[in-house]
């Protein structure tokens, strides 16, 4: 049974390695000042090719969430009952992600704070509720 | 155009499991059905609009189906928008015979995720799978513990629709669930991606179904039996995948019902009954309130007393739809609304004179909207 480990690209690779030096980044437009993720080669507002990765603050705010009964993935299948929850970057940038603190009750619009986790070697973005 | 193109004839295969039969058979079979149902010969047909299969991509597949139909289309191809497809081919081929380019077109689906792959439904979402994030089921969900959190919509309140499709689809001989539910029964049915329920989401099934197509002048000279007039269209794509959606409570179904409700002329309240695509008990929600029969995060209250029932204000889904007929996505409630038209369905709305009816694909992405009316 393999975890699915993210599969970094040329593109997402700065990314990843952000994560496992210890911080979250995101891309931002040199030209209309966009922010976002995931990674990608040009600017979804203004199409311009030239961006920058930057340092998130690590704050942000819960979007929604919901609790896996269910594993579609062998991995999985000792972790359910599980969340992963949409995050909202103070930024703006948003991520899928988990809480690792559920017990302190998972609520739309909650602030939440930034907790990297080693995930089978790998540096995940995950949050805590503050 | 309003009024100007009908739907002339419908059919569709068995719905539920299907085991080796194959698309490309199955389309043939609602083809088949359908044409028989128009009372016309294959030989009048120049156009095939086909959706891909949701389950299994398939490169030319349009052309593929025309050759195990002998056609050879003047207008013809896959389009691919997921559930929505059906709706917008009925559109582009109406579109397609009001600027000359052929007269009378087939516009069919067929998918077999039940005995074929489910591939297609369980996917991970890119390297978003670490985080444990599978499947179109949680998307859907992520919208309605929003919907939830924002609105204060209720449990019980997604549990009205519910039950109210899977009664209507109880009565119906073709569906492949005819399992009547209550309120105490959807509240007690598991969790499967919270808040989602297991009550809450459609059947996975195989089938096909088709429909006809052409001018209602055409269907005269044809002498067509029970032509249903399309009033009005329209589509409305959300692009951004459920996550990066700005306002994830809010779709472009609102664009597609405006356009289509404006080239029929009418409004909400003109509306006798309704197909709702109801993959998911959510999306039925979010519809209602985006086509403006009620207010934007009202549709919980609304939907309460047994309004979307047959027999309440506004009775949707009367052949059982997605969550009771068959998991098919999209053309049965097209064909449904046909029936309500002809005055044929086995939940007949009395005196039913007109018919919206919706189609979504993705993650409530892509949206399309269509309303039918009596003769």
């Amino acid at each position: 049974m393999s975890f699915p480990l993210p599969e970094p690209t040329p593109l997402s690779k700065p990314y990843w390695d952000a994560l496992a030096d210890g911080r979250l980044t995101f891309q931002r437009c040199r030209k209309c000042q966009h922010a976002w993720l995931p990674a990608r080669a040009e600017c979804p507002e203004c199409l311009a090719a030239e961006w920058d990765w930057q340092t998130a603050s690590g704050k942000g705010r819960v979007i929604s969430w919901v609790i896996y009964h269910h594993a579609y993935h062998e991995a999985f299948k000792d972790k359910v009952p599980y969340n992963v929850t949409l995050v909202e970057l103070d930024e703006g940038p948003r991520l899928v992600t988990n809480i690792v603190n559920p017990e302190a009750g998972i609520k739309a619009e909650r602030p939440v704070t930034l907790k990297i986790e080693d995930e089978h070697g790998v540096a995940l973005a995950r949050f805590a509720l503050v | 155009m309003r009024g100007k193109y009908v739907i002339a004839g419908i059919g569709h295969t068995k719905f539920g499991r299907l085991p080796g039969r194959g698309t490309i058979s199955m389309n043939v079979e609602a083809c088949r059905n359908a044409l028989a149902d128009a009372g016309i010969e294959k030989s009048a047909v120049d156009a095939l609009f086909v959706k891909v299969p949701t389950s299994r991509y398939q490169s030319m597949y349009g052309q593929t189906l025309a050759e195990a139909i002998a056609l050879q289309p003047k207008v013809g191809g896959v389009w691919d928008q997921g559930g929505a497809t059906n709706i917008s081919m009925i559109s582009f081929a109406c579109m397609a015979i009001d600027a000359g380019q052929c007269e009378v077109s087939l516009v069919t689906l067929a998918d077999d995720p039940k005995t074929g792959t489910r591939q297609a439904y369980e996917k991970a979402w890119g390297d978003d799978a670490a985080y444990g994030w599978f499947s179109i089921a949680a998307g859907y969900a992520l919208i309605m513990q929003r919907h939830m959190a924002e609105y204060g919509t209720k449990p019980e309140q997604f549990g009205e629709i519910a039950v109210a499709v899977r009664n209507h689809g109880a009565n119906n001989p073709h569906a492949a669930l005819r399992l009547p539910l209550t309120l105490d029964k959807y509240m007690s049915s598991p969790f499967v991606v919270e808040p989602l329920r297991r009550d809450d989401i459609c059947l996975v099934s195989d089938g096909a179904a088709a429909v006809v197509v052409m001018s209602g002048e055409r269907a005269k000279e044809f002498g067509v039996k029970a032509p249903v007039k399309i009033l009005g269209f329209g589509q409305g794509h959300t692009s951004y995948d459920v996550p990066l959606r700005p306002v994830l409570t809010e779709t472009m179904a609102k664009a597609s019902a405006e356009t289509a409700f404006k080239m029929a002329g009418l409004s909400p309240k003109d509306i006798d009954v309704a197909q709702i695509y109801d993959c998911y008990t959510i999306a039925v929600m979010m519809t209602l309130e985006d086509y403006g029969f009620c207010k934007k995060g009202e549709g919980g209250k609304w939907v309460e007393g047994g309004r979307v029932a047959v027999g309440g204000e506004l009775p949707i889904n009367t052949s059982g739809g997605l969550l009771s007929e068959t998991g098919m996505p999209g053309m049965q409630h097209v064909m449904e609304g046909v029936r309500q038209m002809r005055g044929t369905s086995v939940n007949q709305v009395k005196d039913a004179e007109t018919c919206v009816v919706s189609n979504q694909g993705g993650i409530m992405t892509t949206h399309s909207t269509m309303i039918l009316s009596r003769q």
